[in-house]
């Protein structure tokens, strides 16, 4: 398939659509909405279903049990809206299902929330971070692939920029390896047959099961699931300029664009700084980041809230100087626009965290 | 209990039994009653069977812990025969 | 007194077995819940109308929590558990992608009516082709008979010490009632479990809201009264005439709602 030239919102729609999400469920708030309004539109094409949900708890819901039922199924949000489904996320990870869910954010204040989440007990979900529109259309066909690999839902992490800026894409299927049928799905064949299935947070088997698994051993399998996602992925990453670099520049999304352009300025002219880019949010880049500061005196995060990745960063690398770096722009729209998130101002801060960095190995 | 008839039986489970006592007025005939001096491994008294037995299986509809198994006879047993040939 | 019968073994004259211990699509009869639940009866009445109906090899329960919850590892159905409250949406999902499945739920009055309200009312507003089932006992049995939504007035729950006051506690919800109305609805009724007879009544009620699924007419809605003398802290044995006299005078036992032709 060849480029098309489309919205965010519904080049994201067909791309899911591509992988062979056939149901969504959803709760308008911009800027999900107009993703919302894309599936809503083209799922009926392809024989799939779109369901205006009452609230984003029933939304989560209805993609539950389409899930449980076998059908590659997404749902999402804004943050706020994920909220209110952190306890599904959660008990879906228990249940061992597979689930997309987009959180189309205002701005990044959702990382804590998309990587330690809001929910109960031991589990994790993938978060993907695309930072344009045509890593995102590739990106959410492989949180499909993951989700259907590992049964576990995948956060996919989106905001107002990937949903409206308009880009030349190719939103044709992408290629992974094929993945085993699911023979735990739910269509009542194995009613009445002595063997019923079941798909609980509670218990893997029914009773009758040769090896029962009583409710409190389930709970603890739920770490080794955790472990098997982290060896059975690789955390994905974009790295630049790091190889001699004395700064090395972290940031995550679609403002990683922007600073990332910032940062092949700077080299341009010679400033020594490198870019290091998380794509998956979880399972964190942490090897590769430490690779990439080799060289490096000193860190900086940058993203759009007070400090949240931040703590990854450090968590990978402790005995490394890590700044956090806020205050680039604040949203003035409430729908996380940063108007002063230029590249202009993305040098100049690069520029100045750098001298302090020489004054301080001056002094 | 002259010329009452029994058209079925009940095999009763009472190990299962834990003695709620919804089936004694469930039963139209009247011959379902609880033990008063035998208890089950559980310590529960449970239901015995006197002949008279329509299978109406409404025991069996009411009891939470299904421990009826209810039999309807081929042909309608008379009181006087009833005893260990069932 | 009458003579004992021997009840060890079965007949050996002929005769032809009415009910074995559990249905055939109970795989253990043997359970935790407590002496004189009204629970059990109302799942085996459930779970049998769907093998008689010859809809056994295409259902799929979705369970919510409860009780009865501790029935979804045993029965021989497929089963979707669900979170309290959340049941209709997961059978909305589920039958969305399977519409050849028969999908019912099994919630309580505290699961269905207190914390997941709007998800029946707009899963039967939508219309959707699914069973919902609700075992109301008036109490949040599983926590040991606290109020609930359908708590009757006067009723004496842990929460409600002094019995059930309208100035304090507000009025109880009548659920079939309210969602009879709605236009996505097909059948709503509402039976008990504190005798046969009425055991048999709602055995006819499941028949008819599986009938309603099975021929594509909408969104079928059955509650079904049941005993929990423990949370409702009496006997046993006076559970099913509290049953007819406290819940079943406010919640009154019928069929409500028949949107079939010649119904």
């Amino acid at each position: 398939m060849s480029a098309e030239l489309l919205e965010g919102s519904e080049a994201l729609a067909k791309a899911m659509i591509s992988a062979g999400c056939r149901f969504f469920a959803g709760y308008p708030m911009t800027p999900f909405t107009e993703v919302l309004e894309g599936m809503a539109e083209h799922l009926p094409e392809v024989g799939g279903t779109c369901v205006n949900a009452e609230s984003e708890l029933e939304a989560v819901g209805m993609a539950w049990g389409a899930a449980a039922g076998g059908a590659r199924a997404a749902t999402g949000s804004v943050g706020q809206g994920l909220s209110l489904m952190q306890e599904s996320i959660a008990e879906m990870c228990f249940a061992r299902l597979p689930l997309v869910v987009l959180n189309m954010a205002r701005g990044q204040g959702d990382y804590f929330q998309a990587t330690r989440g809001g929910g109960h007990g031991d589990y994790r979900t993938i978060a993907l971070a695309p930072a344009d529109l045509t890593e995102a259309v590739s990106l959410i066909q492989q949180a499909f692939y993951f989700a259907d690999k590992f049964r576990n839902p995948v956060l996919f992490m989106g905001d107002y920029y990937l949903a409206h800026v308009i880009e030349a894409v190719d939103i044709g299927p992408v290629d992974f390896e094929a993945l085993p049928d699911k023979d735990w799905l739910l269509d009542g064949s194995t009613s009445g047959s002595g063997t019923a299935r079941i798909i609980s947070p509670l218990m893997p088997v029914k009773r009758n099961a040769e090896v029962f698994v009583e409710y409190g051993d389930y709970l603890e399998t739920s770490g080794d699931k955790i472990a098997a996602i982290e060896n059975g992925m690789e955390p994905l990453f974009e790295s630049g300029h790091c190889e001699d670099a004395d700064y090395v520049v972290v940031s995550y999304g679609t403002p990683a664009r922007i600073i990332r352009y910032a940062v092949d300025q700077l080299r341009s002219e010679g400033v020594r700084v490198g870019f290091f880019r998380p794509i998956s949010l979880w399972p964190f880049p942490s090897a590769a980041l430490t690779e990439a500061t080799r060289t490096a005196k000193a860190v900086g995060v940058y993203e759009l809230n007070a400090g949240q990745m931040v703590d990854d960063v450090r968590l990978s690398l402790r005995d490394k100087v890590v700044e956090s770096i806020g205050g680039i722009s604040f949203d003035d729209s409430g729908f996380g626009i940063a108007p002063e998130l230029t590249p202009a101002r993305v040098e100049a801060r690069i520029r100045e965290e750098m001298a302090n960095l020489s004054n301080e190995v001056d002094a | 209990m002259s010329g009452a008839l029994s058209r079925g039986t009940l095999v009763i489970d009472v190990e299962r039994c834990k003695g709620c006592e919804l089936c004694i007025p469930a039963c139209k005939p009247r011959v379902l009653t609880m033990t008063t001096d035998k208890r089950n491994e559980m310590g529960y008294f449970y239901p015995e069977l006197e002949p008279g037995c329509t299978a109406c299986h409404a025991c069996a509809l009411i009891c939470p812990d299904f421990v009826f198994q209810v039999w309807r006879y081929d042909e309608a047993v008379a009181v006087e025969e009833e005893g260990s040939e069932r | 007194m009458s003579e004992i019968l021997e009840t060890a073994t079965p007949p050996k004259r002929k005769a032809k077995l009415v009910d074995d211990f559990e249905p055939s699509l109970i795989l253990e009869g043997k359970h935790q819940l407590c002496a004189g639940c009204g629970e059990p009866a109302a799942l085996r009445s459930t779970v049998e109308i769907i093998d008689e109906l010859g809809l056994a090899d295409r259902a799929i329960g979705v369970f919510g929590i409860g009780c009865y919850t501790s029935f979804s590892p045993v029965l021989d159905l497929e089963v979707l558990q669900a979170l309290h409250g959340r049941a209709p949406s997961l059978a909305t999902g589920l039958k969305r992608v399977q519409p050849d499945s028969i999908v019912f739920t099994i919630q309580g009055d505290g699961d269905m009516v207190n914390e997941g309200l709007q998800e029946v009312i707009h899963t039967a507003a939508r219309g959707e082709p699914v069973t919902c089932v609700m075992l109301n006992n008036g109490v949040f049995g599983e926590t040991g008979g606290h109020m609930t939504s359908t708590t009757v007035l006067g009723q004496r729950t842990k929460n409600t010490l002094e019995g059930r006051d309208p100035k304090q506690h507000g009025f109880p919800i009548r659920m079939a009632e309210m969602l009879a109305p709605l236009d996505g609805v097909a059948y709503v009724a509402r039976g008990a479990t504190n005798n046969a007879g009425n055991i048999f009544q709602l055995r006819k009620m499941l028949q008819s809201a599986f009938e309603v699924q099975r021929d594509g007419l909408g969104f079928s809605f059955v509650e079904i009264l049941t005993m929990c003398p423990t949370g409702w802290f009496i006997q046993t044995g006076e559970a099913p005439d509290y049953l007819a006299d406290k819940m079943a005078s406010y919640h009154q036992p019928g069929i409500i709602k028949d949107a079939r032709e010649g119904a």
